[in-house]
């Protein structure tokens, strides 16, 4: 249901600065809507997304209902060695959804 | 019967649609609440103006998608780096929007996301150096079709 979106180029060169572009779907339910009977339509959102290189943590990001339904984000990092990315992401009523990107880096 | 279970439909949707309308006006953060918002990250350290870049579009004609870029301006190496960014409104139901949690291996202190905006106001994003200095900007937003608080 909630597929994720990667944007990682997959060659870079030791010391380059590259971008990750990001993207998860999801209703992103502010919980300040109501329904057409009245019902204040209850909070659903990713409240954390995190980014890991070869295990370290290198981008972090609380989350509020102000962010647009399927939550973008894109940040940049240094290369420093041939690895794994690794995305989490989650969420009211347990979500939890995770993601990986290879990367070589020559 | 069935003219009776017609009208307590219609009745219903009244009082909803009459509770919508007053949720919406009870939900309003205010200038105030954002002031407030940004003290709790900040506490009592003075935030100057500049450093930051806030780069969103002036005039908004959806406003449950708003594309928002900030950059901050540092050299980005392991003694002088961008700890935080936080980003702020002053109109939507609350006032946070994203905290960015950066290291010096970012390399460039640069995130571009997407938001949601309720109404026209100012966009605020402060920015936490490693020497625990704050460092802010400010947008204002003209937005033609709210978001966060519509109906469905």
């Amino acid at each position: 249901m909630a597929r994720p979106l990667i944007n990682v180029p997959a060659k870079v060169k030791r010391g380059q600065i590259f971008e990750i572009k990001t993207l998860i779907s999801h209703v992103m339910e502010t919980g300040y809507r109501y329904s057409t009977t009245g019902e204040r339509i209850p909070r659903d959102i990713v409240t954390l997304f995190s980014c890991s290189y070869n295990g370290e943590e290198i981008f972090r990001a609380d989350l509020y209902p102000a962010m647009s339904a399927n939550p973008f984000i894109a940040f940049f990092t240094m290369a420093t060695e041939s690895g794994t990315l690794e995305f989490k992401w989650t969420g009211d009523n347990g979500f939890s959804e995770t993601a990986t990107a290879t990367i070589t880096v020559e | 019967m069935g003219e009776r279970k017609r009208g307590a439909t219609r009745r219903a949707v009244l009082i909803g649609g009459l509770a919508a309308t007053i949720g919406v006006e009870k939900v309003r953060a205010t200038p105030e609440q954002m002031r407030a918002a940004i003290r709790n990250v900040v506490g009592a350290a003075p935030v100057r103006n500049g450093r930051v870049e806030l780069d969103v579009p002036p005039l908004v004609e959806n406003g449950n998608t708003v594309s928002l870029v900030v950059v901050v301006d540092s050299p980005m190496t392991a003694s002088d780096y961008v700890k935080t960014i936080h980003v702020f409104n002053e109109k939507n139901p609350q006032p946070n929007v994203i905290s960015v949690h950066l290291g010096p291996r970012a390399g460039k202190a640069k995130i571009s996301t997407r938001f949601r905006l309720a109404d026209s106001q100012t966009v605020t994003a402060i920015a936490e150096m490693s020497d625990g200095s704050f460092w802010s900007a400010t947008a204002e937003v003209i937005v033609t079709l709210a978001a966060c608080v519509e109906g469905i």
